[in-house]
């Protein structure tokens, strides 16, 4: 571990030494900054083109108020429809023909994946990607490429700490998707239980997204006697999930992926009353909770809705994803000295307990040159039939 | 034991799911010798637009048969316009044909509906004046209600005259239009038949599976499984194979090692092992074809 840690700040060394020479400043100029992004403006992840509207909107109003270090933002998103081909496309076109300073916010795991050995390659800045994998922090092998959410591993890991120190003699049953992102969160979690998991974990099956459904998965989780249930599913089958084990009046203590814990797309067809005692982790303040609605950062957040997104849906989290993202992207580049693509990570890669508006108190930006992982704690919430309520203290993980 | 019947059971009423879309298959088989790959997504079509009857204030029974009925008359549409014009080009071109209508039904229906799940009622009352734990009254009633248009299919084509005219008109079409049968018009019945059968599949899982595009995809596959398993020409051993595959495909997930893993390539060695060692399924008839 020493000699890992030891490698990565001689790399970082490396790579400041590199700045001395030969500062690459393509994409700034004087008066400009050239940024690149995706985002699925169509196809079935449009869902989520909120986030790169969010943005757009957002470096108007930073344009509109003199720009950042007196240099407007040139902010380019092209549209990928979610297809991982189109993003290696448009990537290539905002690289090659735009010259984009760097790559900021493209969303999507598969597409991200794409892309992700072409700008390493080509040594462009990829910063707080808009996905929860956990490769988009490996300073050593990806130097370029940085993400921003706590990951699902992160989040798996929270789970187990919280069985660990809540739950008497917690016998477990873990459902998981059979791809990275299920294995992500399972891993975490397992990683997170530490040596006791093999005693702890007595069933632990998975789902593939083609089955119809996971109704004969719970009903074996029921008769292994497990009192804990992680489940780690999207939309569907979360759903699918709760509402079979009420229907057979099985009651663990009921550990839902922060992926599904949207009350419109998930726990309503589930059913409220089913859903009630959900418990999720969270770190974005929910625009609909009205704990916040006195919170200086929430204000901040929705005076800039109002004035610039007028018509949107402000029970949307996704918004204030793209705001919180906006923030710390403004903040790196304000604070640069150094604004070459070598200074843009390496500033990137020096965050200190950086608090953005619409990121849950006590949850903080923290980077180093190894450490790539922005946001590593999260809070804990319980579903009490009409919202997610905050309960306990934040938890740190982040571990591995 | 507690849990073998439950798993059982729930395999019967998934596996009822997959015997409704199974029937579907073999009507269109039987009216034209293809495996129509469009049949999980105009299932799913016709769900949604059940499901839109319903947001309108319509009751759950009604929307199902007004739904039903439109499926049937959407069935003999396609047929008449989009069917109808390659029925003498080469099969890869009706295959493609079909391909093309699954794809065109998911993408329109995630552009009107979206991709959000959405919850559909049950048929049936949630209370049918007695409790089990074993299997719940909804699957009771999918059960019922596909062994039910089994009946209707069977005495369809045992009893009335357009249901002998059809099998005419599949056996033997030149004999069929000499004796006056419209063999067109009888290709059409099918496709109308498959289309409301399908719908009557896509409602009753739909409470299952929840309600969205991809809904008929996984349920799809399975039916076809069935649908090979039973006989690709025989209603009643499609519907037969429907409910093994189901019973199977939960036994296998529980008592084979590592089975949770396997149900679906389970039910890919199924239907490659049928058409290998024995394609004409469990009840078909064997076909001998003169070259």
């Amino acid at each position: 571990m020493r000699i890992k840690n030891l490698l990565a700040a001689g790399a970082a060394i490396a790579l400041l030494a590199g700045t001395a020479q030969a500062a690459d400043m393509t994409g700034i100029t004087d008066t400009t900054i050239k940024i690149g992004n995706t985002n699925p403006y169509s196809g079935p992840a449009s869902v989520y083109s909120v986030i790169g509207k969010t943005i757009t909107a957002y470096f108007e109003m930073v344009n509109e108020m003199g720009g950042i270090q007196g240099r407007q933002i040139d902010f380019i998103s092209l549209d990928d429809g979610y297809s991982p081909p189109r993003t290696v496309e448009q990537v290539r076109k905002l690289v090659e023909q735009e010259q984009v300073a760097f790559l900021f916010n493209t969303l999507g795991t598969p597409t991200n994946s794409a892309i992700h050995r072409y700008v390493n390659a080509k040594k462009v800045p990829h910063l707080f990607l808009a996905t929860g994998a956990s490769k988009w922090g490996q300073p050593d092998k990806y130097p370029w490429t940085m993400g921003f959410q706590p990951t699902y591993d992160v989040e798996g890991e929270i789970y187990a700490k919280y069985v660990l120190e809540n739950i008497e003699d917690p016998k477990i049953a873990i459902l998981f998707q059979n791809d990275d992102y299920g294995k992500d969160y399972r891993d975490g979690f397992l990683h997170g239980l530490g040596d006791k998991a093999d005693e702890l974990v007595v069933s632990m099956l998975p789902y593939e997204v083609t089955d119809p459904t996971v109704d004969s998965q719970i009903l074996k989780m029921q008769e292994s006697g497990a009192n804990v249930f992680f489940n780690i599913t999207i939309p569907k089958f979360a759903a699918q999930a709760i509402r079979k084990s009420c229907e057979i009046g099985w009651k663990p203590v009921h550990l839902l992926n922060n992926v599904s814990s949207s009350v419109g797309a998930t726990l309503t067809p589930a059913g409220l009353e089913c859903s009630t005692g959900l418990i999720t982790a969270l770190y974005i303040k929910d625009p609909v909770d009205p704990q916040w609605h006195d919170d200086p950062g929430y204000k901040e957040w929705v005076g800039f809705m109002e004035k610039n997104m007028p018509d949107a849906d402000m029970t949307d989290v996704n918004y204030a994803f793209g705001y919180n993202v906006s923030r710390l992207m403004h903040h790196v580049l304000d604070t640069c000295e150094d604004l070459s693509r070598e200074g843009i990570m390496g500033c990137a890669a020096n965050l200190k307990d950086i608090e953005l508006p619409m990121i849950m108190p006590g949850i903080t930006v923290n980077t180093s040159p190894e450490d790539f992982y922005p946001i590593q704690s999260e809070q804990l919430a319980r579903f009490d039939g009409e919202r997610w309520v905050t309960f306990g203290e934040v938890i740190h993980a982040g571990s591995r | 034991m507690d849990l073998f019947l439950q798993l059982t059971f729930a395999g019967l009423a998934i596996g009822s799911i997959y015997s409704c879309v199974a029937l579907a298959v073999v009507m269109i088989y039987q009216a034209t010798d293809h495996f129509n790959f469009a049949q999980g997504e105009m299932a799913m079509f016709s769900t949604y637009i059940a499901w839109t009857l319903v947001g309108l204030g319509a009751p759950v029974w009604l929307a199902f048969l007004l739904a039903v009925g439109l499926s049937f008359l959407a069935g003999v549409a396609i047929e008449r316009v989009i069917v109808k014009p390659v029925e003498n080009a080469p099969v890869l071109n009706q295959i493609i044909v079909f391909i093309g209508l699954l794809v065109i039904f998911n993408a329109v229906a995630g552009w009107i509906w979206e991709f959000t799940i959405k919850p559909f009622p049950s048929l049936f009352p949630a209370d049918l004046g007695f409790k089990s734990t074993l299997i719940g009254p909804h699957h009771i009633g999918v059960i019922a209600l596909t062994l039910g248009v089994l009946a209707l299919v069977f005495a369809f084509f045992r009893f009335t005259r357009v249901g002998l005219a059809m099998r005419a008109a599949a056996a033997n079409p030149d004999s069929a239009r000499l004796v006056g049968v419209s063999v067109g018009w009888m290709l059409a019945l099918g496709w109308g038949l498959a289309a409301a059968i399908g719908a009557v599949g896509g409602i009753l899982v739909a409470p299952i599976v929840f309600l969205e595009p991809n809904m008929m995809a996984g349920v799809l596959l399975y039916g076809f499984a069935g649908a090979l398993l039973g006989g690709v020409s025989s209603p009643g051993g499609a519907v037969l194979g429907g409910l093994v595959v189901g019973v199977l495909e939960n036994w296998v997930g529980q008592y084979v090692p590592g089975g949770s893993e396997l149900k679906l390539t389970f039910a890919l060695i199924l239907i490659v092992g049928v058409l290998v060692f024995k394609p004409a399924g469990l009840f078909g008839r064997v076909v001998v074809r003169r070259v």
